[in-house]
């Protein structure tokens, strides 16, 4: 069964994140981050930021909301038993501090199969409150069989 | 950040060495909202075919975020990382980041970095960006 390309280019609504402090302590821990920007806000401003910082990879949990209805999306119709996730790449810009409110804007940027294999590719761009760009990511789900 | 204004292209990253014990998928599944039992449940994973509960590929994406921010000493210094998941990474087992620069130029690195458990390369082919400005 070839791969469904029909979605290609479709693009989800726009989902809002409030960053909270205690979600950026509880995901530092959980990832080993033991650098104190990550932990205490004194750290934090004194390290010139806003407040607490994320770290980089934290954009997976602000980007999540988004990305569940993109990837769950009958119109894309992934075999989600069949499912892997393949390849990931984030380019970031401005920091996330606590309290900060990101917006992310999935896509679908791309399918096509390869070694009978489905590639289900999506673009996500979040900006925080100031338009800034905090990350892009490109997220490569892989569907066995397509 | 000067030490890694000096690494030259075949310059190593210091090591990143860690031990995710047993719980730490459920931490994670917790912290990051990623509740797939495949993470989280043994029994559930090992009835569609995997050894036991396997880790989240994001958390190991993690560590080699954390090797390039850790030796540039400030998480604003990461500006891209690409990887590739490929084998199962497992609780209560060390996983181990190297990272190598592939080219230094005007305080720009971009390295190949890979995260093995043993010999098994669970995230390979990845690439990173830091810049020390």
């Amino acid at each position: 069964m070839p791969v469904n390309k029909d979605a290609v280019g479709k693009q989800w609504p726009p989902v809002a994140y409030e960053v909270g402090l205690e979600k950026i302590r509880e995901y530092a821990r959980a990832v080993g981050e033991e650098n104190p920007v990550h932990l205490d806000r004194e750290a934090a401003l004194a390290a010139g930021f806003r407040d607490v910082v994320a770290p980089p990879m934290f954009c997976v949990v602000y980007s999540a909301p988004a990305m569940g209805p993109a990837v769950l999306d009958p119109d894309v119709g992934i075999n989600l038993m069949a499912m892997v996730h393949g390849s990931q790449e984030f380019v970031w810009g401005e920091p996330v501090c606590a309290g900060d409110l990101i917006t992310t804007q999935p896509k679908l940027a791309d399918v096509y199969e390869k070694d009978g294999r489905g590639f289900y590719v999506f673009t996500s761009e979040s900006t925080n409150a100031d338009g800034k760009l905090t990350v892009r990511g490109t997220w490569t789900n892989i569907v066995r069989g397509v | 950040m000067a030490e890694l204004g000096d690494l030259n292209q075949g310059d190593s990253l210091p090591e990143l060495r860690v031990t995710p014990d047993k719980y730490l998928p459920h931490r994670y599944a917790g912290a990051s909202g990623d509740f797939n039992p495949i993470h989280i449940d043994p029994e559930f994973a090992k009835a569609v075919g995997l050894p036991s509960n396997i880790l989240h590929g994001l958390y190991s994406m993690a560590q080699v975020a954390r090797a390039h921010t850790d030796a540039a000493g400030d998480p604003r210094a990461l500006r891209r990382l690409e990887v590739q998941f490929r084998g199962l990474g497992m609780p209560e087992q060390e996983i181990v980041v190297t990272t190598t620069v592939k080219e230094a130029d005007d305080g720009r690195l971009t390295t190949e970095t890979e995260a093995a458990q043993g010999d098994n390369r669970i995230i390979r082919n990845a690439q990173a960006e830091l810049a020390l400005d």
